[in-house]
This record gives structure tokens, sequence and C-alpha cells, in this order.
């Protein structure tokens, strides 16, 4: 080549040689791209290089945390006693709200307890900070605080104020990972408020919203409903404000009606979390009956070495 | 002896630097505009240093940015092991253009540098990324005089060879 005359670097004396530890470099990379593509090592390592990875997260988020202290420290007074004065009056409203809920919640707790459903109204909750961390460009992820010590799971259901937020796909020791309902990798079981149509929200494939894609075309659903989860799927609890439609026209493929929807959680100003701990009950179908036999009673007592332990089992598992 | 480990220690304080401003998040109007970091310090010190910069430095410094921004392990070390391979091949000349040529091959570097981004994310089965996608380079070769100046400023003060 006429360009490895001019080239007096020893790295490249002989410009054969570089091309094939090129060639060498971009293998080995597409390489590891493939194996993490298919079986997500990516974690395996990053979780067991957490001791370097995550201070380098906390100082990296140390900016946003610096920006957001300035902000309140020079906000002025003016501007934070009508934040004062606005929340107060939410708060207020919302108890309000509570107070006149709490009897209907104890009624509906008790007729529950009556049907034997494990079902509660309570939140069992945990708070989480958000930290300020870029995880690469149009990427719908977010980090937070807290991680594998804290008893975060894969898969716990994440909201904020508003609704749904996400849920959590990857877990660290003193951090985690959320996928936020607006990525295109997430779906989640809906149910329109108004008419109770069952359908699935997937993140849109272009910003921040929510795409239906798969509305019947007789349905009946309009802009401005509102999307509930629907619980089925067993992943998110039955109830939490997720979307509002924004938009109903016919799908791409002429079969279905498309419906796109704002999400209803501060997807890009949540500062403050909330991590669901009860899972949703699995809704999947009720656990396989006890096989066809006497009634316990008349059954021949279990062999002295065996424990009842699978019949009773089973009797629970018919009970509920 | 000292200023050998100085030096060494400049330069992979450079580099810990870049990797820590590619996390840093910008405000959301602001996030298209952000330039990637790690490209701009490699490229300025394959073009001042390349005894120290090779492809396995690209390679492993890569890889450190993976495992930080946790997408796809092996996309920023294919990215980067590219870039400083051209950046390399094409030290002699790139090193003497006047700034503005310097500041357009850049501009081209990393407009390559998002092409095989987006190829590579194309085919991790992602959509095509919005038209701001592309608005990145561009901050970035405004950005490379001032950082090339500045990091020549700073080694001049630091009296590094």
């Amino acid at each position: 080549m006429a360009l490895a005359r001019e080239d007096s670097s020893p790295l490249f004396a002989g410009s054969v040689a570089g091309t094939l530890r090129l060639i060498f470099y971009l293998a080995l990379a597409m390489v590891l791209m493939v194996l993490d593509h298919r079986n997500g090592w990516m974690w395996r390592a990053r979780y067991a290089a957490a001791v370097a990875v995550e201070p380098v997260y906390r100082l990296a988020g140390l900016p946003a945390d610096g920006v957001r202290a300035l902000g309140v420290a020079f906000a002025d007074r003016q501007r934070l006693t009508e934040q004062n004065q606005r929340l107060r009056e939410d708060l207020l409203l919302a108890n309000a709200k509570l107070n006149r809920m709490a009897a209907v919640a104890e009624q509906n707790e008790r007729l529950k307890e009556l049907l034997a459903t494990q079902h509660s109204l309570g939140l069992n909750v945990q708070l989480a900070r958000v930290i300020g961390v870029d995880l690469g460009a149009g990427r719908h992820r977010l980090m937070i605080n807290l991680g594998a010590r804290d008893g975060v799971k894969p898969g716990q259901p994440v909201i904020d104020a508003r609704g749904l937020l996400g849920q959590v796909v990857e877990v660290l020791p003193t951090t985690a990972v959320l996928m936020l309902v607006t990525d295109p990798n997430h779906a989640v079981p809906v149910t329109v408020e108004r008419t109770g149509l069952r359908t699935i929200a997937y993140g849109a494939r272009d910003g921040d919203q929510l795409s239906l894609p798969t509305v019947p075309m007789a349905a009946d659903v309009q802009a401005g409903d509102r999307l509930l989860t629907s619980g089925l799927g067993g992943r998110f609890p039955p109830g939490f404000p997720v979307g509002t439609v924004t938009a109903v026209g016919p799908a791409a493929n002429g079969l279905f009606l498309e419906a796109r929807a704002r999400p209803s959680a501060d997807i890009n100003r949540s500062d403050d979390v909330l991590l669901l701990h009860d899972q949703a009950e699995p809704a999947g179908p009720p656990a396989p009956a006890a096989s066809a036999g006497p009634p316990a009673g008349l059954a021949p007592a279990p062999a002295p070495g065996q424990p009842a332990a699978p019949a009773a089992g089973a009797a629970a598992g018919a009970a509920r | 002896m000292n200023r050998h480990r100085l030096n060494l220690l400049w330069f992979v304080a450079t580099l810990a630097a870049a990797l820590l401003l590619m996390l840093v998040p910008l405000p959301q109007p602001l996030e298209p505009f952000k330039p990637y970091w790690p490209a701009l310090v490699l490229l300025y010190w394959s073009l001042e240093s390349a005894e120290r910069v090779g492809l396995g430095l690209a390679f492993t410094v890569g890889l450190a940015g993976d495992l930080l921004d946790g997408v796809l392990l092996g996309e920023q070390a294919l990215r980067l092991t590219a870039l400083v391979f051209i950046a390399l091949r094409f030290r002699s000349r790139l090193r003497f253009f006047p700034m503005w040529q310097q500041t357009l091959a850049v501009l081209a570097l990393l407009l390559n540098d998002r092409i095989l981004l987006t190829v590579v994310r194309v085919f991790a089965g992602e959509a095509l990324p919005p038209p701001s996608w592309w608005l990145s380079p561009f901050v970035g070769a405004a950005l490379w005089p001032f950082l090339f100046l500045l990091f020549d400023d700073l080694r001049v003060r630091l009296r590094i060879p």
C-alpha cells in the first residue's frame, strides 16, 4: 500500500500485521456481541465486577444530584412557597379522598375475607431514588439505588405517584436497572377503564409513548380513555394507571385498530419511585385437582415412613 | 522515572474521565447533543502518542465502556477498535492537517462510528433511531479543536513529554 511508506511508527511497520490484528479484534468483538445477545452474559459479568462498577455509577450520578441540590438552593422563595402550597392542597385532597375510601376499603377487605381471596388493597412498597446515569442514547432504562442486598428481585413492578413506571430487569448488589413501559421490548396487560376491554400495551418504537396494536375493530376505544393494569399474566397487580389513550387508528395490517397512549407515570422526571413488593397472585389455570380417589377419611393410612405432606398440599390446592 | 509515571497517570486519568463523562446524564432536551467522549479522547491520544495507543487498548477501553453502559458486550469495543485503526492508519497525515481539516476528518470518523453503531443495533433487532441521533458526531467534531488545544496546553503546563 502507498500509505505503508509514510508510516514510520513501529506499530504499523507491517501494515498486513496491523490489518490482521484489526480483523482479530473485530472478530472477537463480534463473537462477544453474539454470545451476549444470545444468553445475556453482560449481567453476569457486571454482577461479578459490581465492586468496581457501582462506585462509578454513584460518581457519575453526582452531577445530576448536584444540579438538583443547586436547583433547591437557588430556587426563589416564591416558587418554593407556591410549590409548598400546591403540595399541601394535594395532600389535603388526597387525605380527604383516603378518608372517604377507608370505610369502603374496610368493607371491601371484609367481603374479600369472606370470599377467601388473598388480594389486599394495602401496598407493600419500598422507596427508591433514581440515580442520574445515562445508560446509552434512546434507552428506556433507569437506574435506582436499591439492589439485591435490599431484597430487589428482577420482575418487580415499579410505580411512581401517577402510575406504572416499569419493572426491574437487572439487579446488581446495591443498584438495579428498570425497564420503562415505553421500551419497545416491554409489554403490559391492560384494561380500558371505561369499557373493561382487555388488551396489551407495548412501548412505542418512536418516542416516549405506548402502543396498543391489537385492539379489535369493533371495540369501543376513544382518545381520553384511561388504561389500567389488568393483572393478567401475574406480573403486575391489577388497577394501576398505565396511560391515557391519545389517538386511535387502523393498524398497519388492517386487521386491528391501533391505539396510541401517553404513559401516566412521569417517565422523564421521576426522582423517587416505589418498588412493589407483593407480586401479583399468579393468575394462571387453577392447580390441578387431587387425583380422584376415595375421600381422605376413607383413604388407607399412609405408609409409616412417608409423611402425609403431599396429600395435605393437594388438599390445600383444591381448597384454593 | 517520576516524569514517566506522571505521564502514564495523566493518560489513564483522561481515559477514565472520558468513560465517566459518557455516563453523566444531560438534561432531557440536550440528550442528543452529547458527544461520544471516549472516541474523542482515544483519537487525541492516537494522534499525539501513537506508541501508547494500540488496537488492544482501544478494545479494552471499549469493553470497559460496555460493562459500564450495560448495553451489549463488545459493541463499543468494536466501534473504538475500528476508529483507532483508521486514525492510526492515517496518523501521519492527520497530524499535519490544519485544524479545520483535522476537524472535518474527526467528523468523518465519528459519523462512521455512528453508522457502525446503527448497523449493530439494527442487527440486534432494534428500531431505526430518530433523526436527532445523527447530531452527536457534529457536536463531537465541533468540540474537537477545543479539546485538542486544551489537552496540548495541559501537557505543556504539566511538562509531560
